[in-house]
């Protein structure tokens, strides 16, 4: 089996976000990029699919050379081998289009993404890329098995979930759920550094969304503390100040 | 011209999400002088698509066959976007719920239309640009998405928008879908719903708890008072990493997001990751027997003690208060 996972390079989990150019940038001086924490779980899932039974992993990253630490993390984690689009990612729809494009010309059986990056949260590559190679897609999984040619997929939905048989080859953005993220060994690490990592570039796509500026959410006032002892003054600011009871 | 807006139902009701993106979408029409079209797809009867009306669609198409009556994720893009086709429909309106992700992507590959997904406000209309503000950075931030194609497609963040009555005539009509067999790959084996279970996304309240109340054996006092405020539950991620609870709980930057009214952190000391996935609840309530835990910083009000004495004493506060309301 081939799997594709798509990958991104996002400011790590701890960054404060904070923006620049009068709100339209955002700054990443002093921001640790990493790969994007679901993808990490979309990555160690293919892994586990693929170890043992001569299946790849292939992992493909639209970005510029600034990304390739986090490709070889990737590579170090377990992927066989990496394909970097050289352009600066600009929205969904044209990350989508460079690696549907690639798929066309190199087809997978299973292709997995992380549910969202951290950064833009969009959810939007794997649904995209599902149309624009007219297969199906599965958004915001937590389990997926291969069993003969077709992939048994949880799909979360409020209050519960859905389970799902779809013939591969498929798209689905994984969750929390679908395995744990695998830290690289030493072993790994080395690999790494010889695996092949090609780089080609990218095709011409019009984008249909641009980001124009950036805010962040309102300071909250001072803190109200209530004495531990008397929480009906907490019902009765509930209730009477913030009417949220 | 027309807004198109798709309306999910569970098990033949609208969901509140569907009275929010039809709120939110009415505005956009009276924006544009536009008239809103509700899409209904699946098994609805009549009574409950009447309800439409009364937040303003001024017409409203149901799709029935027994082919969509579960949801499948590619024949129901292809449902919407025909509709949109044959409604000139040049905005289409969705929740940005679980389906609402799944659907939104391939709707705007199929009409060209860029996406602006998780939209927390109104879209700004000024000098021909259509610009919607939506979260960024799993909640630390907003972003001001331009869409620049002539269609365009909008998912809503759950509870973001109020539901707004604003009656319309809201006309039912059958519109005869066509079915592509390929859209139908994907076959559905079993739907699992939790009873009963307020979901996380939609919840106006939400209890939840930390690494502060030691073991999932002490959720009980929890469950309680999530049981008295009528709220879902919820916990940080090293309650969900350690198993104590399941991950469709964990609330934070690599969880889900949310946005109630009412958000009670309970022995949580509030990581920067866990803050960005609940900055944008109205009213934060913190209890933690850390004075300096980080959380306090971002909450409106807060309670140091232990959370072992605390909730206890809030259910009983809370269950005297609802028996004098």
């Amino acid at each position: 089996m081939k799997v594709l996972v798509c990958i991104s390079n996002v400011p790590d989990t701890t960054t404060k976000i904070t923006f620049t150019n009068n709100n339209t940038q955002f700054n990443t001086s002093g921001v640790q990029f990493i790969l994007n924490p679901y993808d990490e779980i979309a990555l160690a899932r293919a892994v586990e699919l693929t170890e043992g039974n001569g299946g790849t992993v292939t992992v493909i990253n639209v970005g510029e050379a600034s990304t390739e630490p986090t490709i070889r993390k990737a590579l170090a984690v377990g992927a066989t081998d990496a394909i970097r689009i050289n352009a600066l990612p600009q929205d969904a729809w044209f990350v989508a289009s460079q690696i549907a494009n690639y798929v066309k010309q190199n087809p997978f059986d299973l292709i997995l993404t992380g549910r969202e990056s951290i950064d833009y949260n969009g959810s939007k590559v794997a649904g995209m890329l599902g149309e624009l190679l007219d297969i199906p897609s599965v958004s915001i999984i937590k389990k997926i098995e291969i069993e003969d040619s077709n992939a048994v997929v949880e799909r979360e939905i409020e209050g519960g979930k859905e389970i799902l048989t779809v013939p591969l080859p498929i798209v689905a953005g994984c969750a929390e759920g679908v395995t744990e993220p695998k830290i690289p060994n030493m072993r790994g690490i080395m690999s790494a550094r010889t695996k092949p990592l090609t780089v080609i570039e990218p095709v011409t796509v019009e984008t249909n969304s641009v980001i124009v500026g950036y805010e962040t959410p309102a300071p909250r006032g001072l803190v109200k503390l209530v004495a531990a002892d008397k929480p009906d003054q907490l019902v009765e600011l509930l209730h009477d100040e913030a009417s949220v009871i | 011209m027309s807004i198109l807006v798709y309306v999910e139902n569970a098990g033949g009701s609208f969901k509140k999400s569907a009275f929010e993106v039809l709120s939110y979408a009415r505005a956009i029409a009276d924006q544009n002088n536009n008239t809103l079209t509700a899409l209904s797809i699946g098994d609805v009867d009549s009574a409950q698509l009447k309800t439409l009306a009364q937040y303003g669609a001024d017409k409203i198409l149901t799709v029935t066959n027994d082919k969509l009556k579960n949801f499948v994720n590619q024949a129901y893009a292809s449902v919407i976007a025909e509709v949109a086709k044959s409604e000139g429909g040049t905005i289409v309106v969705l929740s940005n719920s679980f389906s609402g992700r799944g659907l939104a992507p391939r709707i705007g590959v199929k009409l060209k239309a860029g996406v602006a997904d998780g939209a927390v406000a109104l879209p700004t209309q000024i000098d021909g640009k259509f610009i919607v503000k939506k979260t960024a950075f799993s909640g630390k931030a907003f972003a001001m998405v331009e869409l620049t194609s002539a269609n365009k497609i909008i998912s809503l963040t759950p509870n973001a928008y109020k539901i707004t009555e604003h009656v319309k005539p809201g006309q039912i009509e059958e519109f005869n879908a066509t079915l592509n067999e390929p859209d139908f790959k994907a076959m559905l084996k079993e739907i699992v719903q939790a009873a009963d279970k307020v979901p996380l996304p939609e919840a106006e309240i939400i209890v939840s708890g930390g690494r502060g109340l030691k073991g999932p054996e002490n959720w009980g006092m929890l469950e309680e008072l999530a049981e008295v405020l009528g709220a879902a539950l919820a916990c940080s991620k090293p309650v969900s990493d350690a198993g104590w609870r399941p991950h469709s709980e964990h609330v934070g930057q690599t969880g889900i997001a949310v946005s109630p009214n009412l958000y009670i952190a309970v022995g949580i000391s509030g990581a920067i990751q866990h803050l960005a996935g609940v900055s944008s609840s109205k009213t934060i309530v913190v209890i933690n027997k850390d004075p300096d835990a980080p959380f306090f910083k971002v909450a409106d009000y807060g309670i140091v003690g232990d959370a072992f004495e605390v909730v206890p004493k809030l259910i009983t506060a809370i269950k005297n208060y609802k028996k004098a309301a």
